[in-house]
């Protein structure tokens, strides 16, 4: 018999989460901090009108981009945050999370060979979209000494004759890092003069601890060159409503919705709804949520410090990226060993790329109670590991 | 950060979480411990922070208690509209709350008591005998779902998976 599965698909490597998950999983009176997804619930007026929708029969599709309305605050809302506008007709596609867009504008813009440039540690599913549409994924080291921010010298490097696309993951997950204005000005002239297309990832937009988060689509020039992708998610508290979308160039734009289209019909009808609502009264929510967060971000930064665990302040998302190397062990055995021993789960850092070697993630998406008995218990883990060493 | 806004994220931060230690409290907000108890005592002294309280379910312990609203329509004081009825009432140990309400009535009212007739007792003996107050509407209170922000029915638990991307 011939081998049932396409070759490109046995090649590409399974998400490195995935073995570290299976020995969770048999555990099953472990503590996690290893969600990356909020611990709050959809605000409660938001589920409302997604049930009201599905009360008045609304279980139609909506049109491949997505509802108008839905668009038009889509717009409104970028606009208001970062000043610029995008066209609902033409400009805004309603996508299926942001990952769905992620994949819809490596598969729109590369062509083979293509390459596709991905700053690490970041999200699992970049290099497999960038190869799975075929183009070639050039990873780029980030740096624990730049607060892992992209350097313009570290780009210039990664820069070649064949690179077509920039992803910018920022605030980032696994790492918490921001890109403030100064970051992206600094890179906006390598990425003119290449004439680089760039994924703009900024689905943690709304969790930024320093200053407001500032796109990189703001900048002159970039804009025409950028797919800004955002969603519902971790701002809202949305993550299983599968609701995200890109904007950019309607020249793009139109290309990815026809792939939307053959792929997907449209997102769900349910989550747009609900997602009008989002926009038009969730303010308050989102605004409530990053302060919660932020206080258990403080909370875990002090009590690191108070354990003497070396940890770089981040800024963003709801993660914080310990540096685990003085324990002489590799991310994947510290966090076996924890969770064996004090059923802390936390996730290596090398499930978001090699270099995340050294590391491990955090989310602090917890209440401050279940933050506090798993810091004590890395506390005493941390203390046995120097009593061995 | 201004005076202002400080006082304000101290209030929403204790206003749930009463008995957060201050040392706790300042990390989590990003302020000076020393800082946070001199607002929190003038705060007090000021009358702004008026109490630090606990929010119990009576419900779920031996002891017996019953809890009233009650609507009362009264004839305001000339001079004096209804502060003086009000005071009248609150004066009353076992009346836990009382508000001037637009609509119908006047005043809103919320009492405890160990049994229904205690109950029945106040507000014929005590309430109604008052000279300004005209007529009431008492509710019995059958069950508690929420209080004071706080969701007594249920509890929290975490339905995520253990590890996620």
């Amino acid at each position: 018999m011939t081998d049932p599965i396409a070759k490109r698909v046995t090649e590409l490597k399974p998400s490195g989460i995935r073995k570290f998950f299976d020995i969770v999983n048999e555990m099953k009176d472990a503590i996690s901090l290893g969600v990356g997804e909020p611990d709050f619930d959809t605000p409660w007026h938001i589920r409302d009108e997604g049930i009201y929708s599905l009360e008045k029969g609304r279980t139609f599709y909506t049109s491949n981009s997505g509802l108008k309305e839905l668009r038009s605050e889509i717009s409104r809302y970028v606009e208001a945050s970062q000043g610029v506008r995008y066209d609902p007709l033409s400009e805004i596609l309603v996508t299926v999370g942001g990952s769905e867009a992620i994949d819809l504008a490596c598969r729109a813009l590369l062509n083979p060979g293509d390459e596709v440039i991905i700053p690490e540690p970041s999200y699992v599913s970049y290099v497999p979209c960038a190869v799975m549409a075929g183009g070639k994924a050039v990873t780029l080291d980030l740096k624990e000494e730049n607060e892992f921010r992209l350097q313009p010298e570290e780009l210039e490097k990664a820069i070649t004759d064949r690179t077509k696309i920039l992803v910018l993951p920022y605030p980032n997950n696994p790492t918490g890092a921001i890109m403030e204005k100064e970051d992206l000005e600094r890179i906006a002239d390598l990425i003119i003069k290449n004439d680089i297309y760039l994924i703009s990832d900024e689905i943690y937009s709304e969790l930024s601890y320093k200053e407001k988060h500032v796109s990189i689509i703001s900048l002159p020039g970039m804009r025409e060159r950028t797919i800004y992708i955002n969603g519902f998610s971790k701002a809202y508290a949305m993550t299983g409503w599968r609701l995200g979308y890109a904007c950019g160039p309607s020249l793009i734009l139109k290309e990815m919705t026809k792939l939307h289209q053959f792929c997907i019909m449209c997102a769900p009808t349910t989550s747009q709804y609900a997602a009008i609502e989002a926009l038009r009264y969730g303010q308050r929510d989102v605004d409530e949520m990053r302060e919660a967060y932020n206080g258990r971000r403080r909370f875990l930064m002090n009590e690191f410090k108070e354990m003497g665990l070396k940890c770089f302040e981040p800024y963003g998302a709801f993660y914080v990226f310990p540096c685990i190397k003085e324990f002489g062990m590799s991310s994947e055995d510290f966090c076996t060993e924890l969770l064996r021993r004090k059923k802390v789960a936390v996730v290596p850092g090398t499930a978001f790329g090699e270099c995340g070697e050294g590391f491990v993630r955090i989310s602090y998406a917890y209440s401050i109670d279940n933050l506090k008995v798993a810091l004590g218990r890395i506390r005493e883990f941390i203390e046995e590991l120097k009593a061995q060493a | 950060m201004d005076k202002k806004e400080m006082r304000i994220k101290i209030l929403k931060a204790i206003e749930h979480e009463a008995r957060v230690d201050v040392s706790e409290l300042a990390v989590r907000l990003g302020m000076d411990q020393t800082a946070i108890l001199n607002e929190m005592n003038e705060m007090e002294k000021e009358g702004i922070i008026c109490g630090y309280l606990t929010l119990v379910d009576w419900d779920k312990t031996d002891e017996q208690t019953v809890t009233a609203l009650i609507e009362v329509r009264c004839t305001p004081q000339r001079g004096q509209g209804f502060d003086v009825v009000a005071e009248r009432i609150y004066k009353y140990a076992e009346v836990n709350s009382v508000y001037l309400i637009s609509g119908g009535f006047d005043l809103l009212i919320t009492i405890e008591g160990r049994t229904l007739k205690e109950i029945s007792r106040f507000v014929t003996e005590k309430l109604s005998a008052q000279e300004a107050v005209l007529s009431c509407a008492t509710h019995f209170i059958l069950r508690r779902y929420k209080d004071h922000g706080t969701v007594l029915a249920k509890k929290y638990e975490d339905e995520r998976q253990l590890i996620t991307p």
